[in-house]
């Protein structure tokens, strides 16, 4: 990699973590080796073996897939807002927007509700990607000065349901059937799909999402935008709270820039007897599909049980992808010193 | 009867799709993160030649096609048949005309193609890169232009049709690129 790619790598980690700082958020740098591992049936965790001193085989260890659980042990044991800024590993995952071993930024901001932490993504990544990438410093700020040229990029927010409507023409995304889903895609020109049972309306609600709607988010015309979706379906809050004034939707977003998802963010969950259920259902789910089990954190869930999370938002979002739109590159693989076949 | 899986998916592999051998050109893996991974996938029909999609979902297994590229001598056509041989076997294989119907033309007697064999079957022929050809009709063009500033049609002796510049006479040995289907240069 060229030097001078590696140095705008290296501000833009620079210009994330001044951003947190300013703001008084610190960073911490929690384990990537851990006894437990994410339920989460689409996600899969690499593993490795660590000789413990006293045991006598080696002991299995996931390798994180996000640094959520241990950030929020710390956040129950009082650290306030933090970040996190550092490799997260999910197995089998490359392509131009995945790469197995990828930069993670996550953070969490105490007493922020979800729309609080959206409007500060908003913030980041104006920060970020109104700058032109093709621009040395001085030029920008002759241009600033001089044109006073306005980079702001449009901003989009929608709910889950209104995406579909507006992206989709399907106006009530809760209420249609599998066979509208279907339809929807061959009307879109979306190519055949094989191996999807005709009446599985969730995953095909799903196609309709990755293949129709997210596709046009987060554009306009030719330049780039920002596309907000919030309140995803309950049955995908994750760890996201229920939203209080409607219990099909959660307070979870994503955020899109050109057709792709930067982050993916909860109003979060505060009570163990919560996450436990959630997670029980996710290994239900991992155990039906197939999948091994995975570890548990009781380590979290005895944490939360003593101290429940406070009231917190957070945010998990892909440097890669985020180096990849500043720089105006289709495979993130091209901001990246050394991909997965290259290493 | 071997398989693939999506997870074995990449460009070049050879599948059964409807009972035709197909290749992929593309495969790109969906993770949602928060959803079931799919696989997007770019392929073309050996058969026909189109270029087809499809979205698999994650863990769908496919056949496996058994084709196979091999580097075969071009013999002879009887009319209904295009002969070829493993210079090193003497196996001998036969050609139909949908196999070789874009290429004829530029098929020399004795020059290695390289054969896609299904089932060990040709299914396609590949002639090599450049040939050199005569040409056997073309118009005389005007003398002293050296330039090669215009061009014109010329009738090669497989029957290829190729432009090539004006300078170039009835007789003439040249060299043309078979992908392009274009003249390259006068042949010493």
């Amino acid at each position: 990699m060229k030097r001078s790619l590696l140095l705008k790598r290296s501000q833009l980690f620079q210009q994330l973590r001044t951003f947190f700082y300013a703001r008084s958020v610190i960073e911490v740098d929690t384990p990537m080796l851990s006894v437990a591992g994410a339920p989460d049936c689409h996600l899969s965790s690499l593993t490795t073996q660590v000789q413990v001193p006293g045991e006598r085989e080696p002991q299995p260890y996931y390798l994180h897939t996000s640094p959520e659980y241990p950030m929020k042990r710390l956040l129950c044991e009082g650290s306030g807002d933090i970040f996190y800024l550092g490799k997260v590993f999910r197995d089998g995952d490359l392509s131009p927007r995945h790469q197995v071993e990828f930069m993670m930024l996550e953070w969490y901001r105490i007493g922020f509700s979800m729309q609080d932490l959206i409007e500060e993504v908003v913030v980041l990544l104006h920060h970020v990607l109104n700058v032109p990438p093709n621009l040395s410093p001085p030029e920008i700020n002759a241009k600033r000065t001089s044109t006073t040229v306005d980079h702001t990029l449009r901003v989009e927010q929608l709910t889950y349901q209104q995406a579909f409507a507006k992206y989709a023409n399907i106006s009530n995304i809760f209420e249609a059937s599998a066979s509208q889903c279907q339809a929807c895609l061959s009307a879109y020109g979306v190519p055949e799909i094989v191996g999807v049972a005709m009446e599985d309306k969730g995953l095909w609600e799903q196609l309709v999402l990755t293949e129709v709607v997210e596709p046009q988010l987060g554009r306009e015309g030719e330049n780039l935008a920002i596309t907000v979706l919030s309140h995803y379906p309950a049955s995908q809050a994750a760890l996201a709270q229920i939203s209080s004034d409607n219990p099909l939707t959660s307070e979870r977003f994503e955020v899109f820039v050109k057709g792709m998802e930067l982050a993916n963010g909860y109003h979060e969950l505060r009570e163990a007897s919560f996450y436990q259920r959630r997670f029980e259902a996710s290994l239900n789910e991992r155990v039906q599909q197939g999948f091994s089990p995975v570890a548990l954190d009781e380590r979290l869930l005895t944490t939360l049980t003593q101290t429940p999370l406070p009231d917190c938002s957070g945010v998990a979002l892909g440097v890669d992808r985020l180096f990849a739109l500043q720089q105006g590159f289709d495979d993130i693989q091209q901001g990246i010193a050394f991909g997965l076949l290259e290493s | 009867m071997a398989t693939y899986s999506t997870t074995e998916f990449k460009a070049g592999l050879k599948f059964l799709m409807d009972g035709q051998p197909c290749t992929i050109i593309e495969n790109t893996q969906v993770s949602p993160g928060k959803g079931q991974a799919f696989n997007r996938v770019r392929y073309r029909n050996l058969i026909t030649g189109r270029v087809l999609e499809k979205t698999f979902k994650s863990g769908e297994k496919v056949e496996a096609a058994d084709v196979v590229d091999t580097d075969l001598q071009y013999l002879y056509t009887d009319g209904d048949f295009w002969h070829f041989m493993d210079p090193a076997s003497f196996d001998q294989f036969q050609a139909t005309e949908s196999a070789v119907a874009d290429i004829q033309k530029w098929l020399i007697e004795q020059d290695m193609c390289t054969v896609t064999l299904f089932n060990g079957q040709p299914i396609s022929v590949t002639p090599p890169k450049q040939i050199t050809l005569e040409i056997i009709d073309t118009d005389p063009g005007l003398k002293g232009d050296t330039a090669g500033t215009g061009g014109k049609p010329a009738t090669l002796s497989t029957g290829a049709v190729v432009q090539v510049p004006l300078f170039v006479q009835i007789g003439e040995k040249v060299i043309v690129n078979t992908e392009k289907g274009e003249y390259i240069s006068r042949a010493k």
